[in-house]
């Protein structure tokens, strides 16, 4: 199989493979960005006091969790112009995909908060500080520690996940390879060049995912 | 306009529970399939083997280092080239199974490896044989850290079983955008797209948090 391997045909593609890697990441940063705001605004809302607004979220939430993002892109990327609400594609992908990963951050930030013991809250409302100071300098800084790694793990997840914008016709990654397919009949060359892409992107967010585990170990110990 | 469409609809709502049971029937064969496979190569994983180990361990990071969508399009579009011709059906039920195991995998090796060692010295000490060991010493203990998020993981796949709509397997997704192209009401459409996998996905959400409370009681009791 490896002779009939085309390098030259990669070469000859990899400006196009650049520029959807690059579309790759711009589109992954600002879907992680948006899903980080969405997931923090909707697990404040999941532990609010109200009833309301904590069911609200937990309908978001839960609904999000329970349907695959390919049903949410095409609900959305359908449903919107019935609405007649026109916007570029990109723009269709980029909110489903922060919507998708704001419902999961929104989990992992929950399970971060609620596993900082109650005394330490207590004991932060004893202090005289208020809900904002309890946040900034008690709660947050611990529940950073401990969520890093899922949180990491998430982005590794919307990376991925971004791959499904091809199928909305949005040039990155898996659409390159999609072309090279169509244009040239070699679907090898076009899946495995594009498979290598998201491994480099991989292999880069589970380095720094170990990497700052090792860091916030060290600080813990002194 | 609006009631007629919606009419349209349930008229073919037939069409979309062939679909579901599509959806059901891949992930399905997928799951039992991958879960067998995914417990050998956990055990593997966790066993002192260094070749195999690292082996799985290479493999495994390489699926989870790469969309779902190319895996299927290598699985779809390049086993041809090397003479292994599939159809839509069985390529998916491939890749699905493939990433099934290698998630199942790690939850597994964890799942044991979390188990302490003294257990495993103790049965040493008493003469039991390996194959005993893992039978009624280690699986048994160790099923309880694996099963609340296996089942977690059920939920996962059965959603990433939408992605096979993309090479033509005619699921509840493929169903949904084939749907879209008459009854233009993308909101609609994948609303009920929506609710049949949240149908099929919610009961497994609340499973996977019941076993997992349940678990944790358990563990703390001991």
């Amino acid at each position: 199989m490896l002779e009939a391997f085309n390098f030259r045909v990669i070469l000859e593609y990899m400006p196009l493979y650049l520029q959807c890697f690059l579309a790759t990441l711009w589109l992954s940063a600002l879907s992680l960005l948006g899903a980080l705001v969405v997931g923090t605004i909707a697990c404040a809302m999941r532990l609010s006091a109200s009833r309301v607004v904590s069911s609200i979220a937990g309908v978001y939430i839960e609904s999000i969790r329970s349907t695959p993002l390919l049903a949410q892109l095409y609900f959305f990327y359908f449903g919107l112009p019935s609405l007649g609400i026109m916007v570029p594609e990109w723009v269709t992908g980029v909110f489903a995909l922060t919507l998708n990963s704001g419902a999961y951050y929104a989990e992992i930030v929950r399970s971060g908060i609620q596993a900082i013991p109650n005394g330490q809250i207590e004991a932060g409302i004893a202090s005289g500080l208020n809900y904002f100071q309890r946040m900034r300098y008690i709660i947050l800084p611990q529940a950073l520690g401990m969520t890093i790694r899922p949180m990491l793990g998430q982005a590794i997840v919307l990376v991925k996940d971004s791959s499904l914008l091809s199928l909305i016709s949005i040039a990155e990654l898996t659409r390159a390879g999609q072309l090279l397919t169509s244009d040239r009949f070699m679907p090898a060359e076009g899946f495995l060049t594009t498979a290598a892409f998201y491994l480099i992107i991989y292999y880069m967010l589970k380095g720094f995912s170990s990497w700052s585990e090792k860091r916030l170990i060290f600080r813990e110990a002194h | 306009m609006w009631s007629f469409y919606f009419n349209e609809l349930i008229r073919s709502l037939p069409f979309f529970i062939k679909g579901l049971w599509m959806t059901v029937a891949v992930s399905g064969l997928s799951l039992i399939v991958g879960t067998i496979i995914g417990f050998i190569w956990g055990i593997i994983r966790a066993s002192r083997n260094k070749i195999l180990r690292s082996l799985i361990g290479a493999w495994v990071d390489l699926i989870r280092g790469t969309p779902f969508l190319v895996q299927v399009f290598i699985v779809f579009f390049i086993l041809p080239g090397i003479g292994i011709e599939l159809e839509a059906f069985p390529a998916a039920v491939i890749s699905l199974t493939n990433l099934a195991a290698c998630f199942i995998c790690e939850i597994v090796a964890g799942g044991i490896l979390a188990v302490s060692s003294g257990q495993r010295e103790a049965a040493t000490a008493s003469g039991l044989s390996a194959y005993q060991q893992l039978r009624y010493i280690i699986l048994p203990q160790a099923m309880r850290t694996i099963l609340p998020p296996l089942v977690g993981q059920y939920v996962l796949l059965v959603k990433d079983s939408s992605v096979v709509s993309a090479i033509g397997v005619v699921d509840v997704t493929r169903v949904g955008w084939l749907t879209v192209q008459r009854i233009p009401e993308g909101i609609m459409v994948f609303g009920l797209v929506g609710i049949l996998y949240f149908v099929v996905c919610y009961p497994l959400i609340n499973l996977s948090n019941i076993l997992e409370r349940r678990m944790t009681v358990v563990a703390t009791r001991l």
